[in-house]
């Protein structure tokens, strides 16, 4: 590397950027910060901008935001149809409100189920700890496609689970799970569970053993102990897993379309179809656009919020 | 402490639901049979067809060249940011640059693969780049989603780094660049594997964005897969699943003990 | 060991039940061990303890003494042995019912709750009402001296008043036993001294029992009516403070309570009123006789620096020797002598820099250095 840095094209370069007014430490924000400008930020505008277009058959699908009129004057051709239609049409309100219904309690199982888990790791001694963490990230490594597709045939109606249920004669006819919200909702759970049980694991593993041994010491019982001193010091732990489950959630894709039925609503699937099936690009980019005002924004805002007050303790 | 059984029976009931399904996926992948449920003798006739299927053959191809390609951007940008915003105090856009590199983690696939598929037809009306969609707006996509992540691993380890390391070398008399090749990313450098790794896996497995940006003849692994098993399950997908499980298993695995024969040093160091 | 007794004032049997062979014990540790796989970490325990005794296990860390406060609250079961605290067997009841509560060396105040909750947290768990809590609560922050901030998260407060919330959660139930698990070791020495003090206050105020576990000798020395010097899972000795520190009983207790000059030698001659210990260092020896020795036994001289005198004249003590003053450390009210005998040997004096300004040491001179036959404790082992 010093060879580098003392060779004489990267001292010219060094030199002739400072002459322009550009230090070296500009240079190194502004690398990360135009990417980010151009392929994140920029494209939310053109979201916003096409959301306000309407469908045309041509090559792109949608008219100019702008038009020369016949008096050659600028005209804008902003229309907030495609709004208008997400108001008025019950569909889009439902998929919206199904949406977070179902990344809620999908949300709230895995809250469940990733609780004892992330509690039990933090709590193992080495190495069971470290193993058990690797199993629990293992799945997460393979594919997420894969993963939502093993469920597909656990909950056929000739599937895994129901051969168990008429084995063990706790039910008498197959139970059909495949393609309803039970499946989506289970799908949810199963493919999001590591992002639950990390920051769980991350936050308990971090609290002191001697919190607990002092509760006990006081005359708490481990239940009391629980409810009253691990569970509210877990509280940042439980909300960071939470936010990773439900956001994402939210707007899946590839769980409603494989495991969900044809009334299993989610936006993300509204979404698609408009872009692929219907290939109203207008409309697609209008779902988008109030997504992230309806959803996304607000959750990222208290994220914030938290983080915040995480600082200031 | 005497502990109770509650806590360690809900833990594995927890572990066998997470792998359940990958078990029946890893023995269905053997079947004889074409139906995924039944049992009906032990076969490898799926991995043969696996094997023999020209377009997963080269979607996976593509998939391993995008990956290395938008890991490796990934890597490169996200340390940067990292970097910036964790050593270089206050610039203007700090707070639009934490934005950035933080929102991708939580935005729904479907908004950033439309905005960007979006940006790509914008772009080409005004600008004539990028012709055409590909391989190339593909990497690009990748990039910026995985970007996020390389940076918040990397942010967290700089945090927890010790600023004293760079400060000596500052006083010894390193210049700055010299200072965060000689020692910063040297020490950061666990944190920038565990990065690259994850940008890898992210891209290898993403679906929803590659489906938005990517144009004909550059089909990613999971455009292939996904358009199969939207039929319905099918064995040598289960093939398909059991090799990629296997080949993370071992990597984790072999990680694991790196990890736990160096932790075991530390603490006998110590 | 007796002529320092009979030196010290007589006090009221009852101040100092363990002299007395009929006191019953409050806390009886019989035989206790602890196994982690194939470590032994307390190695069978015998010890008692009286109702109100402040009572230090002093030892280095590694040496168990943790353990076997963590034995007493209940974080530990025994592998062997029996803790009896009042007549009563602990070794089944879990640490949420013991009537014994721990000062954590880290405090584990919760963090999600305020000092006055903290405090508060014991007495709702015995099912004490709110407000009768709350005004316990206050009481003990009153004694801690911090009525005025019960309303802070314990990170809002400095170590100092941390350490003392943590004094008060854990006193507040009122606890038969209290240990205290290296209560000043997180402060700094200044407050750490001043704190030793306002300890013995509070433990004097509430006469409940205190085991303290530290390894710092002279906060043991300054603080406890009893010390148990702990090495290897065991106990080493068990004595006041002044026993611990002027009658050591081996070499091992000798060096780690305070500085001392070991020599060793065998016994040579010995008398009803003298004997003599022929050293390597120091040739032959004179001391006060010490029972059941024999003749040609190997020994050890256990010196304290404060005994031995330094002189430019010749002293006519029965036991001197010349040495060159290599180093001088002038530390205040005391001066740490280092000095090297004619055989090599280096020796260690301190003496108080008052009584050295008639006749002053500097370096580089050759003295003399000699101590009384009382001075020189024989240690056996």
């Amino acid at each position: 590397m010093t060879a580098l840095t003392q060779s004489r094209p990267w001292r010219w370069t060094a030199r002739g950027l400072g002459v322009l007014g550009f230090s070296g430490r500009t240079l190194v924000i502004a690398i990360p910060m135009l990417w980010l400008l151009v392929f994140f930020l920029v494209p939310f505008f053109v979201l916003g901008r096409i959301s306000l277009a309407e469908p045309i058959l041509a090559r792109p699908p949608y008219s100019p935001l702008f038009d020369r009129a016949p008096d050659g004057s600028l005209e804008i051709l902003a229309n907030l149809d495609n709004y208008r239609l997400l108001w008025e049409d019950t569909l889009y309100r439902n998929a919206y409100l199904s949406s977070i219904r179902i990344a809620f309690v999908s949300t709230l199982f895995a809250l469940l189920i990733g609780y004892p888990i992330a509690y039990y790791i933090a709590r193992s001694p080495e190495p069971r700890r470290t193993i058990l963490l690797l199993l629990v990230i293992l799945p997460f490594w393979t594919s997420f496609l894969l993963r939502v597709y093993a469920w597909m045939g656990f909950l056929q109606r000739e599937g895994l689970v129901n051969s168990f249920l008429l084995f063990t004669g706790i039910i008498d006819a197959p139970l059909i799970m495949m393609q309803t919200t039970f499946a989506v909702q289970v799908g949810i759970v199963y493919t999001y569970l590591p992002f639950m049980i990390l920051p769980l694991y991350a936050n308990l593993t971090k609290l002191d053993e001697a919190f607990f041994e002092a509760s006990a010491d006081l005359g708490a019982s481990p239940l009391v102990t629980f409810l009253t001193v691990t569970l509210p010091l877990s509280v940042p732990g439980i909300i960071a897993g939470c936010m990773l489950v439900f956001i994402p959630a939210i707007g899946e894709y590839v769980i409603p379309a494989l495991l969900g039925g044809p009334d299993t609503l989610m936006i993300g699937r509204v979404l698609w179809d408009e872009f692929f099936s219907a290939r109203d690009w207008p409309m697609a980019a209008a779902v988008a656009i109030v997504m992230l005002f309806l959803v996304v924004a607000p959750v990222m805002w208290l994220q914030d919020w938290l983080d915040r007050r995480g600082l200031n303790r | 402490m005497k502990r109770g059984w509650t806590l360690p029976i809900l833990a594995l009931l927890g572990f066998v639901f997470l792998y359940a399904p990958i078990v029946a996926l890893v023995v269905f992948s053997f079947n004889e049979s074409r139906l995924v449920t039944v049992w009906a003798g032990f076969s490898t006739r799926w991995y043969v067809a696996l094997f023999n299927d020209r377009q997963i053959l080269q979607a996976a191809w593509i998939s391993l060249q995008v990956a290395v390609a938008s890991a490796t951007l990934a890597t490169v940008f996200g340390v940067l940011a990292a970097f910036v915003l964790a050593r270089l105090g206050r610039f203007r856009g700090r707070l639009l640059l934490t934005g950035m590199t933080t929102a991708p983690l939580v935005m729904p696939e479907v908004i950033t693969g439309l905005s960007l598929l979006l940006l790509f037809v914008a772009m080409e009306q005004v600008l004539g780049w990028p012709g055409g969609r590909g391989m190339g707006t593909i990497i690009i996509a990748h990039t910026t989603f995985c970007l996020a992540f390389v940076a918040v691993i990397a942010q967290s380890r700089l945090r927890d780094m010790d600023e004293s390391l760079e400060e000596a070398a500052r006083d010894l008399g390193a210049g700055p660049v010299r200072v965060f090749f000689d020692i910063t990313l040297p020490v950061i450098a666990p944190a920038i594997v565990a990065g690259w790794l994850l940008a890898f896996t992210l891209s290898l497995d993403d679906l929803v964005i590659a489906s938005f940006v990517s144009g004909p003849g550059a089909s990613t692994l999971p455009m292939v897969v996904f358009s199969k098993v939207r039929l319905g399950v099918s064995p040598d997908v289960n093939a398909l699943a059991t090799i990629i499980i296997a080949v993370v298993a071992l990597s984790i695995a072999t990680a694991g003990v790196i990890l736990y024969r160096q932790n075991k040093r530390r603490a006998q160091g110590r | 060991m007796n002529q320092q007794r009979s030196a010290t004032r007589p006090l009221a049997a009852d101040t100092r039940p363990w002299r007395d062979p009929a006191a019953r014990p409050f806390l009886s540790i019989r035989g206790v061990t602890k196994q982690f796989g194939l470590f032994t970490a307390v190695d069978g325990i015998d010890l008692d303890i009286f109702r109100g005794e402040l009572f230090c296990l002093l030892g280095a860390s590694g040496c168990g003494k943790s353990t076997l406060l963590r034995m007493l609250a209940g974080f530990e079961v025994p592998t062997a042995g029996e803790i009896l605290l009042d007549g009563q067997d602990m070794s089944t009841v879990p640490p949420h019912r013991r009537p014994t509560n721990m000062m954590f060396q880290s405090y584990a105040l919760f963090p999600h709750m305020t000092v006055e909750k903290n405090v508060m947290y014991g007495l709702l768990r015995e099912g004490m009402a709110r407000a009768a809590a709350r005004d316990r609560a206050q009481d003990m922050l009153r004694l801690v001296k911090l009525e005025k901030f019960g309303g802070r998260k314990p990170h809002q407060l400095s170590g100092g008043q941390r350490q003392r919330v943590a004094l008060a959660r854990a006193l507040v139930k009122q606890p038969k036993l209290l240990l205290l698990d290296e209560p000043l070791g997180a402060l700094d020495k200044k407050l750490r001294e001043e704190t030793q003090f306002e300890l013995v206050r509070i433990q004097e105020t509430l006469g409940t029992t205190f085991i303290v576990v530290t390894h710092d000798q002279e906060e043991a020395m300054t603080i406890a009516t009893r010390i148990g010097v702990m090495r290897d899972g065991g106990l080493v000795q068990v004595g006041e403070p002044r026993e611990i520190y002027e009658a050591p009983e081996t070499r091992f207790v000798a060096d780690f309570i305070g500085s001392v000059n070991l020599f060793e030698g065998q016994v040579d001659a010995a008398a009803p009123d003298a004997m003599r210990v022929l050293t390597r260092d120091l040739g032959p020896v004179t001391l006060r006789p010490v029972p059941g020795l024999t003749l040609g036994q190997t020994v050890w001289i256990a010196l304290r620096p404060e005994r031995l005198a330094l002189s430019h004249a010749e002293p006519t003590a029965p036991n001197r020797f010349r040495a060159l003053v290599e180093d001088v450390g002038y530390m205040g009210q005391l001066s740490i002598y280092r000095l090297r005998l004619r055989g090599g040997r280096l020796v260690q004096a301190t003496l108080s820099s008052r009584s050295m300004e008639d006749d002053p040491i500097s370096w580089d001179e050759e003295v003399w250095v000699s101590f009384a036959p009382t001075a020189g404790r024989v240690l056996t082992e």
